[in-house]
């Protein structure tokens, strides 16, 4: 038996797979797409199985896309959203992950504001884990899409200048992208003001505070939300000013390449880190990014779940 | 694609000549059977479905001036034993290229077997539209059928034990066409029944072969 395409039991970020493993994702959730435009869109690749959604944090994109993700392999899912939950009566983590599984789930994806929340239920669980979030860690599954995104329109990822500008000290998607994107030989560099620049970062891709210098000659941008909900100091002085000196702007989209690509994560903030004009325009592929959002998590579904247990 | 390790060639099934021979019969077996070949859809199973279905369709055009359109179907996610086989396998997508509705498809495989992995291509046939009719076209039928399922158009029928395996090769997958009888090398390593739908994994010995599309008594 050959060795599988991708060897682990969980999800848990980009830093521990190799090239090999994130080719696999990649490649499989090509395969996967088509399924999307069926004119029935169901495939019963995961009957039987049962997802748990853990979420303690607020999300659109990422809920639903692996909720639809799980629903297209027809896969049994249900939505935990802590708002309403036992967690508000103080429950922990651990008690609340250890009840769900006492109801024996195959996997749970959790989001979570504490970085190593994954890890964590992975040492502790049974179930395999998918990270959609941990706090300012790691958002594997977002770097995947982003990565796909780029492979389709770029027919690869190796060579590739990338410019990820914005609040890199929240962004877990900021890390898993550089993680990645170096992995498959891409060029990464760092834009934020020096407030929003985590220090060490610059041992993982080249730094700079001026939005100019990153953009010129990419063939991608990724833009990064302004994470006001996580900020606890003045980081910038207001949001003009940031616009003005790190936001992207027409202007500075034709410093890049011409055929340069726009990512953003979502949610956006218009008139913030991306003007509208720019979100809107030609080479923006955000929605784009959502749609293959779905495959990924199909792909990472199917990667996890299908089969017989892994190693 | 070498043979797996505890097998060996027992028998030459098919030479690339004969193997040619047999494409074109079956090929005119399909346009007698379907005159107004305009309606019909060839869609080949992966792996090796595939390209005997471009095939099939090239002959077709040869003797009618129209050549049908060919699809390919994986059917891995509609696999019965999706979540037991081992490590998932990988994916190379389904790619239908028109509308099947109201047509008439072929379905193509290489090797027929168990029937499970055509009982698995028409539940995902059937998720594209509704066709008229489906018909199924397999180079070999080794027999052990476990489902109440036949081939319309055989290239070669054979009666097998499970004991021995088919191996079709293909010079688009293999480098070169024929098509082999193995059987298992008595080795360290017995398998038990791979439960692979469909095809080729599972041992088996050949008596002797009835001819083409000859009906065997079951059981």
């Amino acid at each position: 038996m050959t060795a599988p395409a991708y060897p682990h039991r969980h999800l848990l970020g980009i830093e521990p797979l190799e090239a090999s493993h994130i080719t696999a994702v990649l490649d499989t959730a090509e395969a996967l797409r088509e399924v999307l435009d069926r004119p029935i869109k169901k495939v019963p690749a995961l009957r039987g199985k049962t997802v748990v959604n853990l979420f303690y944090e607020a999300s659109t994109r990422t809920r639903a896309s692996f909720e639809i993700a799980e629903k297209v392999l027809s896969a049994d899912s249900l939505s935990i959203a802590t708002s309403t939950s036992s967690v508000q009566k103080g429950e922990t983590l651990l008690d609340t992950a250890k009840n769900l599984e006492a109801m024996n789930p195959d996997m749970i994806v959790l989001r979570h504001s504490a970085s190593g929340a994954a890890h964590f239920l992975a040492r502790h669980c049974r179930s395999a884990i998918v990270n959609a979030g941990d706090g300012a860690h790691e958002h594997p599954t977002q770097a995947l899409l982003d990565a796909l995104t780029l492979r389709q329109r770029k027919g690869r990822l190796e060579g590739l200048r990338v410019a990820i500008v914005g609040d890199v000290l929240h962004s877990r998607v900021a890390r898993s992208n550089v993680w990645l994107l170096t992995k498959m030989g891409a060029r990464v560099i760092l834009c934020a003001p020096p407030t929003l620049m985590p220090p060490g970062i610059e041992t993982l891709a080249p730094t700079t505070y001026r939005i100019d210098e990153a953009v010129e000659g990419a063939d991608a941008i990724m833009m990064l939300r302004i994470q006001q909900e996580r900020m606890t100091g003045g980081y910038f002085p207001t949001l003009r000013e940031y616009h003005a000196r790190f936001g992207l702007t027409e202007e500075r989209v034709r410093l890049a390449k011409k055929d340069v690509l726009i990512l953003h994560p979502g949610p956006m903030n218009r008139g913030v880190e991306i003007a509208s004009e720019v979100a809107d325009g030609p080479y923006s592929v955000i929605l784009d990014q959502v749609t293959n959002g779905v495959a990924v998590r199909m792909a990472v579904l199917y990667l996890l779940l299908g089969g017989a247990e892994a190693a | 694609m070498a043979p797996p390790a505890p097998f060996r060639e027992r028998q030459e099934l098919m030479d690339a000549d004969r193997l040619s021979r047999t494409l074109s019969r079956m090929a005119h077996e399909i346009l007698e059977r379907h005159p107004d070949i305009r309606g019909t859809v060839l869609v080949g199973v992966r792996t090796r479905g595939v390209p005997l279905a471009r095939r099939l369709a090239a002959r077709m055009k040869e003797a009618s001036g129209f050549e049908p359109p060919v699809g390919a179907l994986d059917i891995t996610l509609y696999r019965d034993d999706l979540t037991t086989v081992g490590p998932q396998p990988v994916l190379k997508g389904t790619d239908i290229p028109t509308s099947i509705d109201g047509r008439t498809v072929v379905l193509v495989d290489d090797v027929l077997f168990t029937g499970r992995t055509v009982r698995a291509a028409l539940d995902e046939l059937i998720d594209f539209g509704r066709p008229a009719r489906i018909e199924l076209a397999v180079l070999v039928d080794r027999g052990h059928r476990e489902l109440p399922i036949h081939a319309d158009y055989a290239g070669r029928t054979l009666t097998t034990t499970r004991e021995e395996t088919v191996q079709v090769r293909l010079k688009e997958e293999d480098g070169d066409d024929r098509v082999l009888l193995l059987e298992r090398t008595p080795g360290p390593a017995p398998r038990t029944r791979a439960a692979a739908p469909g095809k080729a994994r599972s041992p088996a010995r050949a008596r002797k072969r009835t001819p083409p599309r000859a009906r065997r008594p079951r059981r």
